[in-house]
C-alpha cells in the first residue's frame, strides 16, 4: 500500500458536523457553499438575456385565432445572472474531473476535451439530419467508420447504430429477435433474465412484448447453467445475458449458455453495459453472442452530462442482421457510403424491422466516440480492459479483510469489485459506507445493486484512476469499513460535508412537487 | 497513453499486491479459446491528439454546414441561434462529467436545475407537470401512447396524417411488436390540417389522438375541437411539438385540452447536430403523474430541513418495478434538458415570444418572396415558422439541384413521404431568426432558375 494509511489524510472527523459548520451565515451561504434560489424566484418574464431583431410584420390573418393570450410564464434573466446561477448550481454536483466516481456498472471514466471539441466542429454540429446526401458525406463516414469499429471489436456481422441509449439498444436488440422469430413463423414469447441483471433487461422484455422468466445465481455469483438449460421450453425467444455480469464477474459458460440457447431455437442477446472489462481482450461474436448494444457513454467515455445523453448502438450477429431498423449506413463497393431509409429499403434491407428514431441516432455521440477510439487504437483499447480490471482487483485486494467480499474466494474480478455489508454492526449497512464517503470526498458506489447480494457494494474504479488516486479511495474505504464495524454512529448522519444532509424522499414521493408553484424558499 | 495514468512500474506493484504474475492472471474466467492473443487485427494502433483531429476535421469539412448556407430546412429539427453562453455553461465539468444524480446530496446542482426544466416545459406547454426528458421527439411520442393506454385501459391511437413521418413509423414499428392498434391516416395536400378526419376516426376502443401543432406541413390544427371530441369518447389528446419556439406564439397545447404534451426540444439550446442527441419532452395532467415514463425531480427536505430535491416515484421506474415499470428508459437527455433550460432562462417569457413574433416574421419574408416566382403556391391557411409550397416540378428533383448550387432549400415531401407521388410537388421549407434577406433572396434566385431550367 502507499504511504497513506487508513487513519485517513484528510482531518479526523468530528462528532456530527455542526461544530465545523461554525456560526451561521447570514447570507445563509458559507464560503465557498454557495446556495442558489431557483430562476423562478430570481427572475421574471420581462427579463432577457439575448438581444433579439424587433419583428418587422404583424401575423399573418390565418394564424390570428390561434394566438396566445399573453407570454409564456418563463422566469428571464440577464447573461450575467445566468452564468452565475449555473455556476453557483455546478457547485453543487460532484463530478468525475473532480474525484474517483466508482459507481458499479456505470464506468464513469475520463471523458477527453479533445472529443468535445471535436463534436463541435461546425461539420458535425451544424449539419441537419434531412439535408442532400451529397452534403453529409462526411457525417455518413463518421457512422459508418464508427461501426466498422464496433463491429471488428466485437467480431459481429453488422451494427444498428440508431438507438438512443442502451435501454433503448437492448430494445432493438429484443426487436430484431421478435422480427427474426416472426420470419421464421414462431411465436415465441418468453425471454430468460438472470436475477442478477440490470434493471433494464426485464422492463425492455416486455416493453419489447415478452413474458420474463427469472433464472437464479450459482453461489459464486454466475448464471446457473443447468437451471437455464431446464428453463429452455419451446416458447423460450432467447436469453439475456449481461457478461461480465453484475457481480464484476466473467461468465466462463458464455459458450455453453449460447450454445444451449441456440439449439434450442432461442437467440442470445448480451447486456454490453460491461464491456469496458473486455474490449480488446475478448470478442462477444466470438462466444455466441447474437445482439449486444454497446453503451459509447460508457466503454467510448462520451459523458454521462447529469443523466444522458447515451448512445447504444447494437452489435448483430448473421442471423440478426437482416433485421435492423432503419435508417442504416452503408458502404458500397467503390468505398462510397450512402444511406438507406424507408424508400430504398429494397437495397438490401427489406427486412428492416422498422425504425426506432425520427433521425440517425446520436451522431453527437458518435463522433466523440470516435475520437476516443482513434485515440487509443486497437492497442490502447486492450491497455483499457486491462488497467481496468488491474484497479478493480487491487481495490478487491486491499480491501477484503475489512469487507465482506462474497465472491472473492473464486477468484479474480472483472472490471468491478463487489462487496456486500456482512460484518457491520448492528443497525449500519451499505448506505452509511456510502454517505461516509460523500463525507471523504469521493462519490459513493453502486450501492442494493445487484440485487443477488445483500447490502451489495459495487466499486467500479474504470482505468483512469492512478495509482495514487485508487490508494486516497482505499484508504477512506477502510476508514469507513472499521467505522461501521465498530458502531460509529457519526456514520448514520452523514454526510455532514455535502451541499445537503440526507434528503427526505419518503416526502418526496408522498407528497410530489415537480414543479415550482410559487411557494416560499424553504431556507 | 495521454489517457491512461497507470506507470509499468506501479502496474508492477499492483500485481503484486492482488497476488497475480501477470494481468492474464485476472482473465483467467475467460476460456482459453475466447481469448484474443494481442490487439484486435485489421485496426489501427493509437494516434496524438493532433493526428486525430486532423482525421476528423477532414471528414467534417465533407458536410456542407448549415451556417455556410442559404438554409431553410426544418421538419422537425430547426436551426436557431444559441447563445455563447449556453455551451459554456454546458461544458463544466461538474454537468459533463457528473452521473444521473442518484446521490442528491452531492447531485443538488443537476437536480435543481431539472426541477427548474421540469417547470419550464410545463409552464410552455401549459400542462401541469412534465419529466426530466426523453431520448427525443419521436420516443417520447410513443411513450405518450403506451401510456394514455395505461390510463384509458384501451389500445388504439389514431395518428393524424399530419403527424412527422418518421414519428408516425417509429409508432407503428413498436405498435407492432406490442400488439397496439395504430390508425394512421395519410398525409393531404390541404390548406388546413385533417382535424375532421381525426375527430371521425375516434371510437370507443380509441386511447388517444396524437396531433402535432403545428403539424408536419406547418398547419396549425385546432386543438380545442379536436380535445373535446376525444373527451366525448373517453380517449385523450397528445399533442406533439416539434418546434417549441412556436409556443412563443401559439397557445400552449395543455391550455387548450391536450391531456398528454410531447415535443422534440432540440430547438432551444441543443442545435442540429445531424439528428442527435436531442431531446424528448413530456408534461401531463397531474392525474397521470404515475403512469408517466422517465425520470422526475421532487421537492423535498434534508435532515436540516432545508430545501433539497431528488429523483422521486421512482417507483415506477425499471430499477425498481423491472418487468412492470412504466417505460425501460434509464439513461435519458440530462445535459440537453440542461442546455435547454439555459437557452430558456436567458430568454424569459417575453424573450420567447419575441424570438417566435421574428421567426414568423421571417418565415411571411421568406414565403412572400418564393411565391413571387411563377408557378409557386402557397399550401397552407397558417403558418408559424416553416410552410409547405406547391411546385410546377418535383420537389425532390429541384432540392437536390438546389444543394448543387450551394442552397439548403427545404426538404421535399418526396423524401419525408416515399410511396407518396401525390405529395410530390410539395417543398416544406422553414425560415428561422437565423435567415436574412440576402438569404432569401439567394434561395428564390435560385430556385426560380431551378425551375425554369426543370420546365425546359
Amino acid at each position: 500500500m502507499s504511504g497513506l494509511n487508513a487513519a485517513g489524510w484528510r482531518p479526523a472527523m468530528n462528532d456530527g458536523g455542526e461544530a465545523a459548520a461554525g456560526p451561521a451565515t447570514a447570507s445563509g451561504d458559507r464560503g465557498l457553499m454557495l446556495e442558489e434560489p431557483l430562476i423562478f424566484e430570481l427572475g421574471t418574464p420581462a427579463k432577457c438575456g439575448v438581444d433579439l431583431d424587433a419583428a418587422d410584420r404583424a401575423p399573418v390573418q390565418g394564424l390570428s385565432r390561434f394566438l396566445r393570450k399573453e407570454a409564456p410564464a418563463l422566469a428571464g434573466l440577464t447573461e450575467p445572472e445566468t452564468v452565475r446561477h449555473y455556476t453557483r448550481l455546478s457547485r453543487q454536483n460532484y463530478a468525475i474531473d473532480l474525484g474517483p466516481f466508482p459507481l458499479g456498472s456505470c464506468t464513469m471514466k475520463h471523458n477527453p476535451r479533445l472529443n468535445e471539441k471535436m463534436a463541435r466542429l461546425p461539420g458535425f454540429a451544424d449539419v441537419h439530419p434531412l439535408q442532400p446526401q451529397s452534403t453529409v458525406t462526411g457525417a455518413l463516414e463518421v457512422i459508418e467508420q464508427l461501426a466498422d469499429w464496433l463491429i471488428r471489436l466485437t467480431g459481429m456481422a453488422s451494427v444498428a447504430m440508431s438507438p438512443k441509449a442502451g435501454a433503448h439498444g437492448e430494445l432493438c436488440g429484443l426487436l430484431c429477435i421478435r422480427a427474426a422469430l416472426d420470419a421464421r413463423g414462431e411465436a415465441r414469447d418468453v425471454v430468460l433474465v438472470p436475477e442478477s441483471a440490470h434493471g433494464t433487461n426485464p422492463a425492455t422484455a416486455a416493453f419489447a412484448g415478452f413474458k420474463v422468466r427469472s433464472i437464479p445465481a450459482t453461489a459464486t455469483g454466475r448464471v446457473d447453467l443447468d437451471a437455464l438449460k431446464a428453463a429452455l421450453t419451446p416458447d423460450v425467444a432467447g436469453v439475456m445475458i449481461t457478461n461480465p455480469n453484475t457481480c464484476g464477474l466473467f461468465e466462463p459458460d458464455m459458450k455453453a449458455i449460447a450454445d444451449a440457447v441456440h439449439a434450442a431455437g432461442g437467440y442470445v442477446y448480451c447486456d454490453g453495459a460491461n464491456f469496458n472489462a473486455i474490449v480488446g481482450k475478448v470478442r462477444p461474436g466470438d462466444l455466441g453472442v447474437d445482439a449486444m448494444h454497446i453503451n459509447l457513454h460508457k466503454t467510448f467515455s462520451t459523458p454521462h452530462g447529469g443523466g444522458g445523453p447515451g448512445a447504444g448502438p447494437v452489435v448483430l450477429s448473421e442471423a440478426l442482421a437482416p433485421f435492423a431498423p432503419l435508417p442504416f449506413v452503408t458502404r458500397d463497393v467503390d468505398g462510397t457510403v450512402h444511406l438507406v431509409e424507408e424508400e430504398n429499403r429494397g437495397d438490401g434491407h427489406d427486412q428492416a424491422f422498422g425504425r426506432m428514431v425520427a433521425f440517425h441516432g446520436q451522431m453527437g455521440m458518435f463522433t466523440r466516440a470516435l475520437t476516443y477510439i482513434l485515440s487509443h487504437g486497437a492497442d490502447g483499447l486492450r491497455q483499457v480492459a486491462e488497467d481496468a480490471v488491474l484497479n478493480a482487483n487491487y481495490v478487491l485486494r486491499a480491501c477484503e479483510d475489512v469487507l465482506t467480499a462474497p465472491f472473492a474466494a473464486s477468484g479474480p474480478c472483472m472490471h468491478e469489485a463487489l462487496f456486500s455489508d456482512a460484518g457491520m454492526a448492528e443497525g449500519f449497512s451499505t448506505l452509511d459506507v456510502a454517505k461516509g464517503l460523500i463525507d471523504e470526498g469521493f462519490h459513493p458506489m453502486t450501492v442494493y445493486f445487484p440485487l443477488v447480494v445483500r447490502g451489495a457494494m459495487l466499486i467500479e474504479p474504470t482505468e483512469t484512476e492512478s495509482k495514487a488516486g485508487l490508494d486516497r479511495f482505499i484508504a477512506s474505504l477502510r476508514s469507513l469499513a472499521q467505522r461501521a464495524q465498530a458502531g460509529d454512529d457519526t456514520l448514520h448522519s452523514a454526510p455532514h460535508f455535502a451541499p445537503r444532509r440526507r434528503l427526505d424522499e419518503t416526502l418526496a414521493a408522498r407528497k410530489p412537487v415537480l414543479v415550482w408553484k410559487g411557494d416560499a424558499p424553504a431556507s | 497513453m495521454r489517457y491512461l495514468p497507470l506507470t509499468p512500474q506501479e502496474r508492477a506493484d499492483m500485481l503484486g499486491v492482488i497476488g497475480a504474475a501477470s494481468v492474464d492472471d485476472l482473465f483467467v474466467d475467460v476460456p482459453e479459446a475466447a481469448r484474443l492473443a494481442g490487439p484486435v487485427a485489421g485496426l489501427p494502433s493509437h494516434a496524438s491528439e493532433m493526428a486525430v483531429e486532423r482525421h476528423m476535421s477532414a471528414l467534417a469539412a465533407r458536410n456542407l454546414s448549415a451556417g455556410t448556407a442559404p438554409f431553410f430546412i426544418g421538419a422537425g429539427a430547426y436551426r436557431h441561434h444559441v447563445p455563447a453562453t449556453v455551451d459554456h455553461l454546458i461544458q463544466r465539468g461538474e454537468f459533463l462529467t457528473a452521473y444521473t444524480p442518484y446521490q442528491p446530496e452531492i447531485a443538488q446542482g443537476t437536480l435543481q436545475v431539472l426541477f427548474e426544466f421540469q417547470t419550464q416545459v410545463a409552464r410552455l406547454f401549459g400542462t401541469d407537470v412534465a419529466n426530466a426528458s426523453m431520448y427525443d421527439g419521436s420516443t417520447a411520442c410513443w411513450e405518450a401512447i403506451l401510456m394514455a393506454g395505461r390510463v384509458t385501459r384501451r389500445s388504439r391511437a389514431v395518428l393524424s396524417g399530419g403527424l412527422h413521418p418518421h414519428y408516425a413509423e417509429v409508432v407503428r414499428t413498436l405498435a407492432r411488436f406490442t400488439g397496439d392498434a395504430i390508425t394512421s391516416l395519410d398525409a393531404q395536400l390541404t390548406a388546413a390540417p385533417d382535424d375532421a378526419a381525426v375527430i371521425a376516426a375516434i371510437d370507443a376502443e380509441t386511447a388517444c389522438v396524437v396531433v402535432q401543432y403545428p403539424d408536419v406541413l406547418g398547419r396549425i390544427p385546432d386543438l380545442a375541437r379536436i380535445s373535446a371530441a376525444a373527451q366525448a369518447a373517453g380517449a385523450l389528446l397528445i399533442c406533439v411539438v416539434t418546434e417549441p419556439v412556436a409556443l412563443g406564439m401559439i397557445e400552449a397545447p395543455g391550455h387548450l385540452g391536450a391531456d398528454i404534451v410531447v415535443g422534440e426540444g432540440q430547438s432551444l439550446g441543443v442545435g442540429l447536430q445531424f439528428g442527435g442527441p436531442y431531446l424528448g419532452l413530456l408534461g401531463c395532467r397531474e392525474k397521470f403523474v404515475r403512469q408517466m415514463p422517465g425520470r422526475l425531480c421532487g421537492q423535498t427536505v434534508d435532515a436540516d430541513g432545508k430545501r433539497g430535491f431528488v429523483l422521486t416515484l421512482s417507483t415506477r421506474e425499471q430499477h425498481i418495478r423491472r418487468e412492470k415499470a412504466t417505460s425501460n428508459i434509464c439513461t435519458n437527455s440530462g445535459l440537453c434538458a440542461l442546455a435547454f433550460s439555459i437557452h430558456l432562462t436567458l430568454l424569459g417569457g417575453e424573450g420567447m415570444a419575441q424570438l417566435a413574433a421574428v421567426n414568423h416574421a421571417r418565415a411571411q419574408a421568406m414565403v412572400d418572396r418564393l411565391t413571387a416566382i411563377p408557378g409557386v403556391t402557397l399550401l397552407n391557411d397558417a403558418y408559424f415558422n416553416e410552410a409547405t409550397l406547391l411546385l410546377p416540378a418535383d420537389a425532390r428533383e429541384v432540392v437536390r439541384k438546389l444543394a448543387e448550387r450551394g442552397v439548403l432549400g427545404g426538404v421535399s415531401l418526396g423524401r419525408l413521404f416515399p410511396g407518396h407521388p401525390e405529395l410530390a410537388s410539395g417543398l416544406l421549407v422553414t425560415a428561422t431568426e437565423t435567415v436574412t434577406d440576402e438569404d432569401i433572396e439567394v434561395f428564390a434566385r435560385e430556385l426560380a432558375q431551378v425551375l425554369e431550367g426543370v420546365a425546359a
